[in-house]
């Protein structure tokens, strides 16, 4: 999809500024809700984790670690459990809504990682992490940012997957199968859940380091100035 | 397409863009205290009719082979209270009421004479624990028809020597592998797993498996569904 190109006369000094549409509307919305549906599923996640905070035996149980009851949401198991099954319709709905956007808007092109951006990664890594030149970009998300959101998007997908094999282990059985049963399943839903929390971390870090006018975008829709030549 | 237009013009479209996401907020509902707990009992009440609509009568849980067992001496005794509440087992009986044909008093040797099936199932802890054991008892559903139970009720109710208290749906209840156990890893059950009888239901999380049964109750009303779940966990709670 071709990005919407205006540009904004300061009725003051009449200097022109570019701004893109990056962001539909369906895609802010769903960044939102998801953002407040991903906090509660995984504060929920951990009051559950709580309550048999080991991925080994009952007998003898080892704790593979104490998760401050602080940065858990419901008080206690029941509770935790609550938020977890409600907002889970929320997070599944959102998910689906979102791709299925994606898809028949054709925007899905501003976001999914192709073989043909493979080649494109390294530069960007280099320039982040290494100091490297920035390379020209004339698209809103480089080959680095397209391969981080089509991960977390599988990540989200790998989240839902792996709870329904450890909420409904029998109904399911096949997909717990394929996990290597109830067992399995839950030590992966853990780990998607850290995963989830990297990519999260690096995102936000991006988010500071990119300014307002970026932030501002996954509001309003709108950048201004962006940092690259826009089509 | 590109065009030019003044600042002015240009907040008033990223306000209204702005207000496109308003919906988001009504999220906030779920913060707020006097509606918290009711929209998390719907939430949790969807999750409830979801799983119903899930469960599949003839799926079977899947069984596994005498090597992957859990050693008896490491299957959890979980109880709410005590882990052995004293039942008399000279005196014990099943009192039996509601929309059954044949109400009354049944005593272990009664229910012995149905059909003994045996399986090795996981049994799965809210909590998140899990483990694999050996049940035999008399199926649930042969139960059923012998003392005349109306079969298109919606529940069966039990009462526990401990005073715990459970409900199932008749669904489950007909499952092929909800048992009334009265045997684990070949042996008579023990008092702390649940002697003289228990519910063992591999369709289920591990807290709908009431122990030292007292009374089965076949009923259309439910006014309480059980020890846990009338203190806000999930009712239906299906694997």
């Amino acid at each position: 999809m071709r990005e919407a190109v205006i540009e904004i006369e300061s009725a003051k000094t009449g200097e022109v500024e570019p701004a893109v549409y990056e962001h539909p509307w369906p895609v802010r919305f769903c960044h939102w809700l998801n953002a407040m549906s991903l906090f509660v599923m995984v504060a929920s996640g951990l009051q559950i984790f709580r309550a048999f905070p080991s991925f080994g035996a009952k007998i003898p149980q080892k704790d593979l670690l104490n998760w401050p009851k602080a940065f858990a949401l419901g008080g206690w198991l029941g509770g935790g459990l609550q938020w977890h099954l409600s907002f889970m319709w929320i997070y599944i709905a959102t998910g689906v809504f979102y791709v299925g956007y994606e898809i028949f808007s054709g925007n899905y092109r501003q976001v999914l990682f192709l073989p043909k951006d493979i080649r494109g990664v390294w530069p960007m890594a280099r320039h982040y992490f290494f100091f490297g030149p920035k390379p020209a970009l004339a698209e809103p998300y480089n080959p680095l940012q397209k391969l981080a959101y089509t991960s977390a998007i599988g990540l989200g997908v790998l989240s839902v997957l792996t709870g329904f094999a450890v909420w409904k282990p029998v109904q399911f059985s096949w997909l717990a199968w394929l996990m290597g049963g109830f067992h399995l399943a839950r030590i992966w839903h853990f780990l998607v859940m850290w995963a989830i929390l990297f990519f999260l971390f690096g995102h936000l870090i991006m988010v500071v380091l990119h300014g307002w006018n970026n932030f501002v975008s996954m509001l309003t829709g709108w950048k201004k100035n962006p940092d690259y030549a826009p089509h | 397409m590109e065009s030019r237009i003044n600042e002015r013009k240009f907040r008033r479209v990223s306000r209204r863009e702005l207000l496109k996401l308003t919906p988001v907020l009504a999220l906030g509902a779920f913060a707020i205290p006097k509606l918290q707990d009711r929209l998390l009992a719907a939430g949790l009440g969807f999750s409830d009719w979801a799983s119903a609509e899930l469960f599949r009568k003839g799926h079977l849980a899947p069984t596994f082979t005498d090597a992957e067992l859990t050693p008896f001496e490491k299957f959890p005794i979980n109880d709410y209270d005590v882990d052995d509440p004293g039942v008399d087992f000279q005196k014990w009986t099943l009192t039996v009421a509601g929309s059954v044909a044949k109400p009354g008093s049944y005593s272990l040797a009664q229910i012995q004479t149905l059909p003994k099936f045996r399986h090795n199932t996981r049994h799965i802890c809210v909590e998140g624990w899990d483990v694999i054991g050996r049940f035999g008892g008399a199926r649930l559903s042969d139960f059923l028809r012998m003392i005349g139970a109306d079969l298109s009720a919606r529940f069966v109710t039990v009462e526990c020597a401990d005073d715990y208290y459970e409900s199932l749906d008749m669904a489950t209840a007909l499952h092929p592998q909800t048992l009334l156990c009265y045997e684990m890893y070949d042996q008579p059950l023990t008092r702390e797993h649940g002697a003289p009888l228990r519910l063992q239901i591999p369709t289920k999380i591990g807290y709908k498996q009431a122990k030292y049964l007292t009374d089965l109750k076949v009923t259309n009303i439910l006014q309480k569904v059980g020890y846990w779940e009338d203190q806000g966990y999930s009712g239906f709670y299906g694997l």
